[in-house]
C-alpha cells in the first residue's frame, strides 16, 4: 500500500499538540531559569531557583509527604488489594458463589467512581471538627485535618479508602487468566492459603501488579485535588505536596519562576519513575 | 476451612465492604435531614422523613444546574473530539505506519505522564493572551489534546492489528483513504472507540487542577470545582455539607451505573493509563 498522504491525518493533532503541550512545557522550563512575577519581563537568574529549592525546607518536606502518599496510594492498596482479590476470587467466589464476590468487589470499588475532589468534599464534612459525622458518631473531639500531628495520617487514610478498589478490580481481572489446576495441585500438596497467594497468585499477575504500582505511584506524585479540598497543605506544612507547593507559588505568591522550577523537578521525577518501572518490567519478561 | 472459620473470612470481608460504603450512606442519610434533626439525633439515625430543603437550598445557592451543564458540555465535547483526533492519529500511525511513528508514539506517551503542573502556568498565560482564559472552550481544547495523547497511544496498538486484507480489498474497489477510514476502520473498531469515549468523558468530568485555575467565574465552573472550592466555607453547616457531597456523588455513581457494562469490559484499557 502507498504510505504517503497519511501525514495529513496526523497534522491537526501535531499542531494542537505543539500548542498545548510542547510549547507550554518548554516555556515552563525557560521560566524556571528566571525570576518572574507573571507580569513584566522575566529576569534571567540561571540556576538560582534550583539552588534555592535544594535549601528550601518546605520543598523537601513536600517530597517527604509525597513519599507518605505513595505508601498510602500505591503500596498499601496494592498489598491489601492483592489479599482481597485473592480472597474474593479463590475463596468467596468458590464457596459463596461468584455473585457474592462480585457484590463485594463492587462495594470496594465504589469510592473509585468519584472525582477525587468530590471524595475530598465527602471526607471534609465527615471529618469536620465540630459538626462532622465521625466525631459525632463516635463521641470524639479530634481535629482530624487541623491537628499537625494527625493531618497527614488522616489524608493517608482517606487516600487508601479512595484507591483500594482499583487494584482489587484489576487483580481480579488478571486472576481470570490463572489456570485453576495450579491451585488444585498446591491444595493437594497441603500448601496454606497464604503460601498459595504468595507462590501462585503473585507471580501469575505480576504484570497487573506492575501496572497498578506504576499508575498509583504517578497519581500519588501528582496528587492535588484532595490536598486542596481537605487541608490546603496545612496545618503549617504538615500535608504540603509538590503539586500544591507549585500552585501556591504560581497563583498566590507570584513566584512564577520558582513555581516552574518545582513543576519541572516534579515532571522529571515522574518521567524517571516511569522509565525505571518500564525497565524493570522489561527485564522481568 | 469449614464451620465457623469459613464464615469468619466472609464476615471480615463484609465488614470491610461496609466501611468502604459507610461514607456514602452517611452522606445520603444526612443530606435529607433538617438542621434540627441533625443536631438532636446525630449522623447515624435514620431520617424521620425526606427533608429535601437542604439539597434544594444548596442547589440554588451554587446554581448547581449550571455547573452540571458546564461539566456535561466540557466532558461531552472532549470525549467526542478526543476520539476523533485519536482515530485520525492512530490511522496514520497504526495503519499508515508513517515514518518516525515510534518516536511520535513515545512523544504522546511522555505527554500523557507529564504532570499538568509543568504546563499550567504557560497555558494560563497563553490563554489570557488569546482571550480564552475563563472560558469553557479553553478547557475543551486542552483536555481534548491531553486525552487524545493517551487515546492515540492505545488505539495505534489496536489498529496495528487491523486485518490488512480488508483495506487492500477496499483499495482495489476504488475506495479512497478517507472512505476506508470512515466506512471500514471506524465501524469495525466501534467497541474500542466507545470504551475510549466513555473513559475520556469520565476522566474529564473528574479533572480538578486545570479547571480550578482556568474557570474562575462561577458561571463557568464544573461540578468538582464548584464543590471543591466551597468545601469548608463558613456558612456550610452539617446538612448543607452533606447535600453538597451528595450532589457530587450522584452524577458520578449515575455514570458508573449507566456505563458499567462497557466499563467492566474496558477496565483493563484504563489500567494502561
Amino acid at each position: 500500500m502507498r504510505r504517503r498522504g497519511y501525514w495529513l491525518y496526523l497534522a491537526p493533532s501535531l499542531l494542537l499538540f505543539l500548542g498545548v503541550i510542547v510549547v507550554p512545557f518548554l516555556m515552563n522550563l525557560g521560566v524556571s531559569f528566571t525570576r518572574w512575577s507573571g507580569v513584566g519581563t522575566p529576569r534571567w537568574v540561571g540556576l538560582d531557583n534550583y539552588a534555592r529549592l535544594l535549601e528550601d525546607e518546605r520543598f523537601w518536606l513536600s517530597f517527604q509527604n509525597n513519599v507518605a502518599l505513595i505508601v498510602a496510594m500505591a503500596i498499601v492498596p496494592t498489598v491489601i488489594g492483592l489479599v482481597l482479590a485473592a480472597a474474593l476470587f479463590d475463596y468467596v467466589g468458590k464457596r459463596f458463589g461468584t455473585r457474592t464476590a462480585a457484590a463485594l468487589r463492587a462495594m470496594y470499588y465504589l469510592p473509585q467512581v468519584l472525582p477525587v475532589a468530590v471524595a475530598g468534599v465527602v471526607w471534609g464534612w465527615m471529618l469536620h471538627p465540630s459538626y462532622g459525622a465521625v466525631n459525632r458518631a463516635f463521641g470524639l473531639e479530634l481535629d482530624w485535618l487541623g491537628d499537625p500531628d494527625l493531618a497527614l495520617a488522616t489524608v493517608m487514610a482517606v487516600m487508601v479508602w479512595f484507591q483500594l478498589g482499583y487494584p482489587v478490580v484489576i487483580f481480579m481481572a488478571g486472576l481470570q487468566r490463572v489456570d485453576p489446576a495450579y491451585y488444585e495441585a498446591a491444595e493437594l500438596d497441603g500448601a496454606s492459603w497464604w503460601r498459595r497467594v504468595w507462590h501462585i497468585t503473585v507471580p501469575q499477575i505480576r504484570p497487573e501488579i506492575f501496572v497498578v504500582l506504576l499508575t498509583c505511584t504517578i497519581a500519588a506524585l501528582k496528587v492535588f485535588g484532595p490536598i486542596f479540598v481537605l487541608t490546603r497543605g496545612g496545618p503549617g506544612n504538615a500535608t504540603m505536596v509538590p503539586s500544591y507547593f507549585s500552585y501556591l507559588n504560581f497563583f498566590q505568591k507570584s513566584n512564577v519562576g520558582y513555581g516552574s522550577a518545582i513543576a519541572t523537578v516534579l515532571a522529571l521525577i515522574i518521567v524517571v519513575v516511569t522509565f525505571l518501572f518500564l525497565r524493570v518490567q522489561e527485564r522481568e519478561r | 476451612m469449614r464451620g465457623p472459620g469459613r464464615w469468619a473470612v466472609l464476615a471480615a470481608l463484609v465488614v470491610l465492604a461496609v466501611v468502604m460504603v459507610f461514607p456514602f450512606l452517611v452522606v445520603a442519610l444526612n443530606a435529607v435531614k433538617s438542621r434540627e434533626e441533625y443536631s438532636s439525633e446525630g449522623p447515624l439515625s435514620l431520617p424521620g422523613g425526606l427533608y429535601l430543603q437542604g439539597v434544594v437550598d444548596f442547589w440554588e445557592r451554587v446554581d448547581f444546574g449550571e455547573k452540571l451543564v458546564n461539566s456535561l458540555l466540557i466532558s461531552g465535547s472532549v470525549a467526542v473530539l478526543a476520539v476523533v483526533l485519536s482515530v485520525l492519529n492512530a490511522y496514520a500511525l497504526g495503519i499508515g505506519r508513517v515514518r518516525g511513528r515510534l518516536s511520535i508514539l513515545v512523544l504522546f506517551l511522555v505527554a500523557n505522564t507529564l504532570p499538568q503542573e509543568a504546563l499550567a502556568y504557560p497555558l494560563y498565560y497563553l490563554a489570557k493572551e488569546l482571550g480564552l482564559y475563563d472560558t469553557r472552550l479553553s478547557m475543551i481544547i486542552i483536555f481534548t489534546v491531553i486525552q487524545a495523547a493517551f487515546g492515540t497511544y492505545l488505539l495505534s496498538a489496536v489498529l496495528g492489528q487491523f486485518p490488512k486484507e480488508i483495506l487492500e480489498a477496499a483499495e482495489i474497489d476504488g475506495a479512497g483513504r478517507f472512505r476506508a477510514l470512515t466506512r471500514i476502520v471506524v465501524p469495525i473498531s466501534r467497541p474500542t472507540l466507545s470504551v475510549l469515549m466513555i473513559f475520556f468523558f469520565i476522566w474529564t468530568w473528574n479533572e480538578f487542577f486545570l479547571p480550578l485555575i482556568f474557570l474562575i467565574s462561577n458561571d463557568n465552573q464544573t461540578v468538582p470545582v464548584a464543590l471543591g472550592v466551597l468545601q469548608g466555607e463558613r456558612y456550610m453547616d452539617a446538612t448543607m455539607s452533606s447535600a453538597s457531597a451528595l450532589l457530587g456523588i450522584v452524577p458520578a455513581v449515575a455514570f458508573f451505573l449507566i456505563f458499567q457494562r462497557t466499563l467492566t469490559r474496558g477496565i483493563t484499557v484504563g489500567a494502561v493509563k
